[in-house]
């Protein structure tokens, strides 16, 4: 069965979504990462959409999902890599991923998740 | 069609060279073609070059419809005419008329070889007027498209021009936008803008829009939806060079841009750019000591 890979790095989690998404495969995900979450204690999670062509609003909803259930378990979450083209369909299509913490590219992230696991109190970016 | 308008390919043929001196004179005399702007030598070639196609053409078929595939070598030939002729500065007028002034010699030579037969003359000029105004039609429509694409081709190149994405510092983009923002020029701002901003891999874009006359609310909600694509992405913005009378006419309008940075000055701008990327900019301590 498809299954998205869990990297752990350090104190963090790598997920690179290259596939289109459908139900089960979201679900899988979400399964796979509170319980990779759990066991590793991980503090962030990183998610990479750098090769995703398109993101509808079941992915949206799902990244969102992700990103709530990690802070839930004290985890951080923030998604990298999104495509221009991919950007501005978001914003043509009024969606604006609420919650969600983004980064240009995995350097990026990776400090962002720093700054905010170093400083737990504090919100990084402005939610 | 199969009438007795299938005079008129007879007639082509057999008086060819009459119509062909007839037609040249008659160009040359006329106040189009004295211009200079085309050598005698080459108006002869195509003047016979167009007679041949004809005669050859109305010789395949009596069916005057001009858009099926015999008159497609004419047509041809007239797209390559009317092209050469736009681009020396003629004007539609001119163009046609070289189709349009073959209608007289065609006509006196149709009128003295059909004399006792007033029916068929009748026909045959019917259709050679048919024939040749589709024909001279055909020539102003093609420099009719050859200018729109020249239009078009400049919109673009206007477009292109107007947008150019610069690096300020590392990590710093600016956006300086002149001209008034539609939609089609605001989705090519997005594009080039969040594509530099994943090819330099700059957190922080400067869009500057001293250069934009107006802002009213279409305006606004182009740039609020250029950051909004940039925030998802994860780059911030900041909107500078906003005049007076445009921070006026955007609290009149009812504009909400409090979820963007907003700086009276690029400089302004610059500087907050620098101060979050945690750098400092300051005057050198040994300055000519």
């Amino acid at each position: 069965m498809d299954r998205i890979p869990i990297l752990k790095f350090e104190n963090f989690l790598l997920v690179s979504i290259q596939v289109d998404m459908h139900d089960q495969l979201a679900l899988t995900l979400q399964d796979d990462l509170t319980q990779k979450i759990v066991a590793t204690r991980a503090r962030a999670v990183l998610i990479d959409i750098s090769a995703l062509e398109m993101v509808d609003s079941f992915m949206g909803r799902m990244l969102g999902n992700i990103a709530s259930m990690s802070r839930i378990l004290d985890a951080q979450t923030v998604v990298v890599g999104m495509r221009p083209a991919v950007a501005i369909t978001l914003v043509e299509l009024g969606l604006s991923l609420p919650g969600i913490r983004t980064a240009l590219n995995v350097d990026a992230g990776l400090a962002l998740l720093r700054a905010a696991v170093e400083r737990p109190d504090e919100r990084v970016d402005g939610e | 069609m199969n009438r007795l308008a299938s005079r008129l390919p007879a007639i082509v043929e057999q008086h060819q060279k009459e119509i062909l001196a007839e037609w040249l004179s008659n160009q040359m005399t006329s106040g189009t073609w004295r211009s200079g702007r085309i050598p005698e030598a080459q108006l002869r070639d195509e003047s016979q070059r167009f007679l041949s196609l004809l005669a050859q053409a109305s010789q395949q078929s009596i069916e005057f419809d001009t858009r099926s595939t015999q008159w497609a070598e004419i047509r041809e030939f007239l797209t390559d005419l009317s092209r050469s002729r736009a681009t020396q500065g003629f004007t539609p007028t001119q163009v046609a008329t070289f189709v349009f002034s073959l209608k007289q010699p065609l006509f006196k030579r149709a009128t003295e070889s059909l004399q006792s037969d007033p029916a068929a003359l009748a026909n045959t000029l019917w259709d050679a007027t048919i024939l040749l105004d589709a024909l001279g039609l055909h020539t102003t429509e093609i420099y009719q498209q050859l200018r729109e694409q020249l239009i078009a081709r400049q919109q673009e190149e206007l477009i292109e021009l107007s947008t150019p994405v610069v690096q300020l510092w590392d990590g710093i983009l600016a956006l300086p936008l002149i001209g008034t923002l539609d939609s089609e020029r605001t989705q090519v701002v997005m594009e080039s803008l969040l594509e530099r901003l994943v090819a330099t891999g700059s957190s922080i874009a400067v869009i500057d829009i001293t250069g934009v006359p107006t802002v009213d609310t279409l305006v606004a909600q182009h740039l609020l939806k250029t950051v909004a694509a940039a925030q998802l992405m994860g780059a911030d913005c900041i909107i500078s060079g906003i005049r007076p009378q445009i921070a006026q006419t955007i609290v009149h309008l009812g504009i909400d841009l409090s979820a963007v940075a907003t700086k009276a000055s690029l400089a302004d701008a610059f500087a907050l750019a620098l101060k979050r990327r945690g750098l400092t900019v300051g005057r050198a301590a040994t300055l000519g000591g």
